[in-house]
């Protein structure tokens, strides 16, 4: 069940692009591509898997209104990967 | 790209990729081959190690991408005692960034059409059945029609997922891994060396495998059961700052590699999975670049003899031609994997202690494993355990 006080944001200027997280993601959440990566935020259920996988501790997990999200620029990368 | 109709696209020009496409077309196949980055072979994410025997049933040995030729390799334990069993046959510490190039190139010489920067986000579908794949090819969509769609798009595949097969790795299986190319060392250009322990990879090792006689990959990877605890960067950076505190960074990267059975499934109506994306790593070794190359290359020469036959069902016969070929020995070395997942450093010290006592040309990696066996017979439990689960 997905926790709605909890929620993974993607730093993107820290991601290597490897891909790691997307191999470990049971829903498909995650889009990536050569330098962009974006979190599709309605199939993600923050299982954290993603969080764990992470060799460069780039995803980080955050409770929503309690930590600072950083929201700009994942917007404007989310809307870089649009189909 | 004069005509939008192939019989075969493959998704990723890795090492999988490439050999697929080259198959597929030699077997007679029009293939379109994309790949999301702008370089085929770059960034590269390995530790470029392979076995001669391996490489050169695919492609000549050629010193342009040969960094290293190695004979050797070391096992060195947790207390720092080490034994050096020689490498069968000899292997290659390669330079991938031209030696995927040179893969792609095998395929274009058989007819391949390959475009860069074309990154899939989704199969193209009509009536419900898969006719193609929808492309971004330089910010442009493109829908780009064929009848077999092979996914070669390594761990982070999503093809097959789309087809509806399930490719998620598990997480005690995914290696999270991190690595830097390091120069202005001094290793041995002749010998792979693996380090062992709960320092430096618990459950998991770490490679320094060299690149002449200044430079090398150094890397590793565990298990994400364990990075939940403490990350593959971590332990990385620690090894380095005691053991090459000097070192230029010449790259660093992260990478995943799946360590698990084959797929269940790796074939879906005209779908096939290769290489990474079907988990056809050496679930011990972590090594995928030759055992992705044979997956390619069933896979290619199976969708061949399905176009020229016009049986898109004969797909079926890929699983089962990889499963007599390799996917049966991975089987059993997964459950290897699982036993020493479970390997302690004392196990480690022991293993190597008793090694050390065999004479010098006793010390192959089977005589090495009997050894083991006979000293710490905790051990046979668990082999045997391997053998009968
Ligand atoms: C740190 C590390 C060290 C390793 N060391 C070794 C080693 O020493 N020896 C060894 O044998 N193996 C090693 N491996 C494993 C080896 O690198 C892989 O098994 C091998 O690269 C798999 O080949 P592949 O063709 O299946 O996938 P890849 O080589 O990953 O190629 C997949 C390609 O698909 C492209 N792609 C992905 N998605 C899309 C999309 N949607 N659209 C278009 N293109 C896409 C990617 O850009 C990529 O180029 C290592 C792996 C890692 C991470
Ligand atoms: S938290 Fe779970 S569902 Fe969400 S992106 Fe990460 S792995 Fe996928
Ligand atoms: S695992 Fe980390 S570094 Fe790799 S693509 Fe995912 S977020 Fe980026």
């Amino acid at each position: 069940m997905p926790q709605p006080h909890l929620m993974i944001h993607i730093v993107p200027g820290k991601c290597d692009y490897c891909g790691c997280c997307v191999g470990v993601c049971p829903e498909d959440a995650i889009e990536l591509m050569e330098s962009k990566i974006a979190l599709i935020e309605d199939r993600c259920t923050n299982c954290r898997k993603c969080v764990w996988a992470c060799p460069w501790e780039v995803i980080e997990f955050h409770r929503e209104g309690v930590d600072h999200l950083p929201k700009e620029t994942p917007q404007i990368i989310n809307e870089a990967v649009k189909f | 790209m004069k005509n939008f109709d192939y019989d075969v696209i493959v998704v990723g020009a890795g090492p999988a990729g490439s050999t697929a496409a080259r198959y597929a077309a030699a077997g007679g196949a029009k293939v379109l081959m994309l790949e999301k980055d702008r370089d085929v072979g770059y960034p590269v994410r390995c530790g470029e190690a392979v076995s001669h025997e391996g490489v050169a049933q695919f492609i000549k040995p050629d010193p342009k991408w040969i960094a290293s030729s190695v004979s050797k390799f070391r096992l060195i334990a947790p207390n720092g005692s080490s034994v050096l069993p020689k490498l069968d046959g000899g292997g290659y510490v390669l330079e991938r960034r031209i030696f995927d190039y040179e893969l792609a190139k095998l395929a274009a010489n058989e007819g391949v059409e390959v475009i860069t920067k074309a990154y899939v986000y989704d199969l193209l579908r009509e009536d419900g059945k898969i006719v193609g794949v929808k492309t971004l090819i330089k910010d442009q969509k493109v829908d780009i029609r064929s009848k077999i769609v092979v996914a070669a798009d390594g761990v982070e595949s999503r093809v097959g997922k789309w087809a509806g097969m399930d490719t998620t790795c598990h997480i005690r299986d995914m290696e999270s891994c991190a690595q830097m190319t390091l120069s202005g060392i001094e290793v041995d250009p002749d010998v792979l060396d693996f380090y062992f322990g709960d320092e430096v990879s618990p459950g998991g090792y770490l490679w320094v495998f060299p690149k002449g006689k200044d430079t090398a990959n150094v890397g590793l990877g565990l298990s994400v059961e364990e990075a939940k605890k403490k990350s593959a960067i971590k332990f990385l950076h620690e090894f380095v700052d005691r053991k090459f505190p000097k070192a230029a960074m010449l790259t660093h990267i992260a990478g995943g590699v799946p360590c698990a059975k084959t797929n269940p499934e790796i074939v879906k109506e005209n779908v096939i999975l290769v290489g990474d994306a079907a988990h056809q790593v050496n679930p011990v070794s972590g090594g995928g670049i030759i055992s992705g190359m044979i997956g390619g290359m069933i896979g290619g020469q199976v969708a061949a003899e399905a176009i020229i036959n016009g049986e898109i069902s004969h797909l079926r016969e890929y699983s089962k031609r990889w499963h007599k070929r390799l996917g049966w020995r991975h089987d059993i070395f997964y459950n290897i994997r699982n036993a020493i997942g479970n390997f302690d450093d004392k196990t480690y010290n022991n293993i190597c202690d008793s090694a050390l006592k065999l004479p010098e040309d006793k010390r192959t990696l089977g005589g090495i494993f009997r050894a083991a066996l006979w000293n710490q017979p905790s051990m046979i439990l668990d082999v045997a355990r391997v053998f009968l689960s």
